[in-house]
């Protein structure tokens, strides 16, 4: 079982983010889980989802504890969250960050940690796009690069199925920019 | 993150202190109040209104407390001359 | 059976809502509670799109909800609502009303805390806090099983043995809000499994049989006065229908397996590994689920362990209990709501009492757990699973209540 944590502000789409991803795996076959926690229901307030992947039914009904993936879409979160909480020994870690996965380790303080780390430019690829900073969808396209967790096809299909045909084209460019764009190194 | 309480270490009743004074609940507004003072007649119709005591009264003119305020739009509404306008917060 | 089924990526809300949609329900009324409010909003999506025939009006208050619903099943309408926590609170009274009435309304209830203080997670309180209303009511483990069950409410309640309302619950956020898999039967199919509703008759002197509906042509009283000569026989009719639930669940349990290969243990209760079991868990909702999960691990060591879904817990399946664990010699039954001043909580104590005629019958615990949402992850349940076994091994209690999981 694959688990996914993905940290996100109210507003910038966690939530579907986790939940394109789902229905993504569901085409493949798998069996799946998205779900979100709220804490206050307000735009800009701290919030988290998370997603498992399963070959098996999935029988489990309780929090994840120890994701094998954390995906930060918003990187000011860090000073409020623990975003490496918890995350499996040499699980990956993506960022929405312009910079090197180093950097992100050491504003991070988890140089040499032995994380997988990926850095997506998520905000210029949704901006120069979508014309605005939703970066899901691009953190989405980054998490597939670092994990190979689902075909990029099937989050095209699921992006048509969620999505009128403009915005999921736009959106389908966004992952696949941002597959592209999406390094990664072991910190 | 501060280590939680037990249920003996808690008082009863659910009960919280936290002034509002310290917690300023406006901060996730998505639109804001903006008064026009050249159009505005003091009648004060938008200072009864709202239900955070956000517009106020400072002996001269109705000033947004924008702390409190949390957008709701009803000083807008009341307004007789339509002084306030709603914008987009950034 | 081998009807093609449609994977959906659904929430436990949207299932509900799927659901409600292919029963060609005649009305819905409801008023919006977290963490409810999927189910109306998808299900108004429904109604705006021109897919279902149903009058949906929004009311102002759940307490109108409820009795908007008596109205229209009153008439012969095929009704639906679906609240939570102090939504339930506030119709309480409608509750009993539309049980006494006889009306096969069925509500779908996301299990939420009961404030106070306020908690919007997910605790079986409100649920629990109207069992003795004289309510079919059925717990589900996911989303498949909330869609599936909402289908054979409706079957349930009509059924003209029964003829009373059905609570279906589904876990607040846990189920309501988290997206799984779930098949969706073709239209037709469900279409054809709830038919049409068709009113039972009564006989009136006088007048013969006429149907039990509102209808100027055989005019008929819903809802007025009895006095002490009366009331208490209108209750036992109540009694008597409740029991007469038992052999329709399962049956329609079996109906419902053959247009989708899905039936959930006897329709009463769901068991694992219980077989050579020395101890096991009874717990209701999803987190019977997670407790599965963790009899697996521990019988993969070795572990003689088991676990019981219970899935109907009104009317209580009682005598399914002790087939199931009688030879058990340690039980810990998980309550997800309080039980301030009884001897237990509710399933406990019923639990208890349906061993108490028995020769042979374990050990049996109390495990308050998860309330206001506390999360109940495998490692608390490995450690109710090793109290248990202890118990099951020296045979003593040390204390007969615990709180799993609080600090």
């Amino acid at each position: 079982m694959f688990e996914v944590r993905w940290h996100g502000r109210g507003g910038q789409g966690a939530w579907t983010a986790s939940n394109l991803l789902a229905q993504a795996a569901l085409k493949e076959g798998k069996h799946v889980q998205s779900f979100p926690t709220f804490g206050p229901e307000r735009m800009g307030a701290p919030i988290m989802a998370f997603t498992r992947i399963s070959d098996e039914p999935i029988e489990l009904h309780c929090g994840v504890y120890n994701p094998d993936a954390v995906v930060i879409l918003d990187f000011t979160l860090i000073k409020t969250v623990n975003v490496t909480d918890g995350l499996k020994f040499e699980g990956y870690l993506l960022a929405n960050f312009k910079g090197s996965p180093r950097e992100v380790a050491e504003q991070l303080n988890i140089v040499g940690k032995g994380f997988k780390i990926f850095t997506t430019p998520a905000t210029d690829i949704a901006v120069e796009i979508l014309r605005r900073p939703i970066t899901n969808t691009a953190m989405i396209g980054g998490l597939i690069k670092a994990t190979g967790i689902v075909e990029l096809e099937s989050i095209n299909q699921a992006l048509t199925e969620r999505f009128s045909e403009k915005i999921a084209e736009l959106n389908m460019k966004v992952v696949e920019k941002a597959f592209e764009e999406t390094r990664g190194e072991k910190v | 993150m501060s280590e939680l309480k037990g249920w003996r270490e808690i008082p009863i009743a659910g009960v919280t202190w936290k002034s509002s004074m310290e917690t300023k609940t406006g901060d996730w507004k998505t639109f804001k109040p903006v008064i026009d003072q050249n159009k505005c007649i003091k009648c004060l119709i938008c200072w009864i209104s709202c239900p955070d005591m956000a517009i106020q009264w400072n002996g001269e003119k109705v000033v947004e407390n924008y702390d409190y305020c949390k957008g709701c739009g009803i000083c807008a509404n009341v307004c007789p001359v339509k002084a306030i306008k709603m914008v987009k917060e950034e | 059976m081998s009807v093609r089924q449609r994977v959906m990526g659904l929430n436990g809300d949207e299932a509900v809502a799927w659901a409600v949609k292919q029963c060609d329900v005649d009305f819905v009324s409801a008023y919006p509670i977290t963490p409810q409010t999927i189910i109306v909003e998808k299900f108004s999506e429904f109604v705006a799109n021109g897919e279902v025939e149903t009058e949906f009006v929004p009311v102002e208050s759940e307490h109108s909800a409820l009795s908007a619903c008596i109205g229209a099943a009153a008439l012969g309408a095929r009704a639906f609502t679906a609240t939570a926590a102090n939504g339930l609170a506030l119709m309480w009274e409608i509750v009993y009303i539309a049980s006494s009435l006889r009306l096969p309304i069925v509500m779908a209830v996301v299990n939420r805390a009961l404030s106070g203080p306020i908690n919007i997670h997910c605790d079986h309180s409100d649920s629990m806090g109207c069992r003795d209303a004289s309510w079919i009511q059925i717990y589900t483990e996911n989303a498949q099983e909330a869609y599936d069950t909402v289908i054979q409410a409706f079957r349930i309640g009509e059924h003209s043995d029964v003829q009373l309302p059905v609570m279906v619950t589904l876990d607040g956020f846990l189920i309501s809000h988290t997206l799984q898999n779930v098949k969706i039967l073709p239209d037709e199919v469900v279409k054809d499994f709830v038919g049409v509703r068709k009113p039972v008759e009564v006989e009136i002197p006088g007048r013969g049989r006429i149907p039990l509906i509102l209808d100027p042509e055989n005019p008929l009283t819903f809802g007025p006065l009895d006095l002490y000569d009366y009331y208490f026989e209108h209750k036992v009719q109540q009694h008597e229908a409740i029991e007469k639930a038992r052999p329709v669940i399962k049956q329609i349990n079996e109906e419902y397996y053959k247009i989708s290969g899905r039936k959930y243990g006897d329709g009463f209760v769901e068991t694992y590994g219980l077989e050579d079991a020395e101890t096991a868990i009874i717990v209701l909702g999803s987190t019977a689920g997670t407790v599965r999960y963790v009899a697996k691990e521990l019988r993969r060591k070795g572990y003689k362990v088991g676990m019981l879904r219970l899935r109907t817990f009104r009317p209580f399946p009682y005598r399914e209990l002790v087939e199931a664990l009688r030879h058990v010699k340690a039980v810990g039954v998980m309550d997800r709501s309080g039980a301030y001043g009884a001897y237990g909580g509710p399933v406990y104590i019923e639990t208890k009492a349906a061993f108490y005629d028995e020769d042979e019958k374990p050990k049996i615990l109390n495990y308050i757990y998860g309330l206001g949402g506390r999360d109940t992850p495998p490692t608390m349940i490995r450690k109710a699973y090793e109290e248990l076994l202890e118990v099951s091994r020296t045979g003593k209690i040390e204390k007969k209540m615990k709180f799993l999981g609080v600090r």
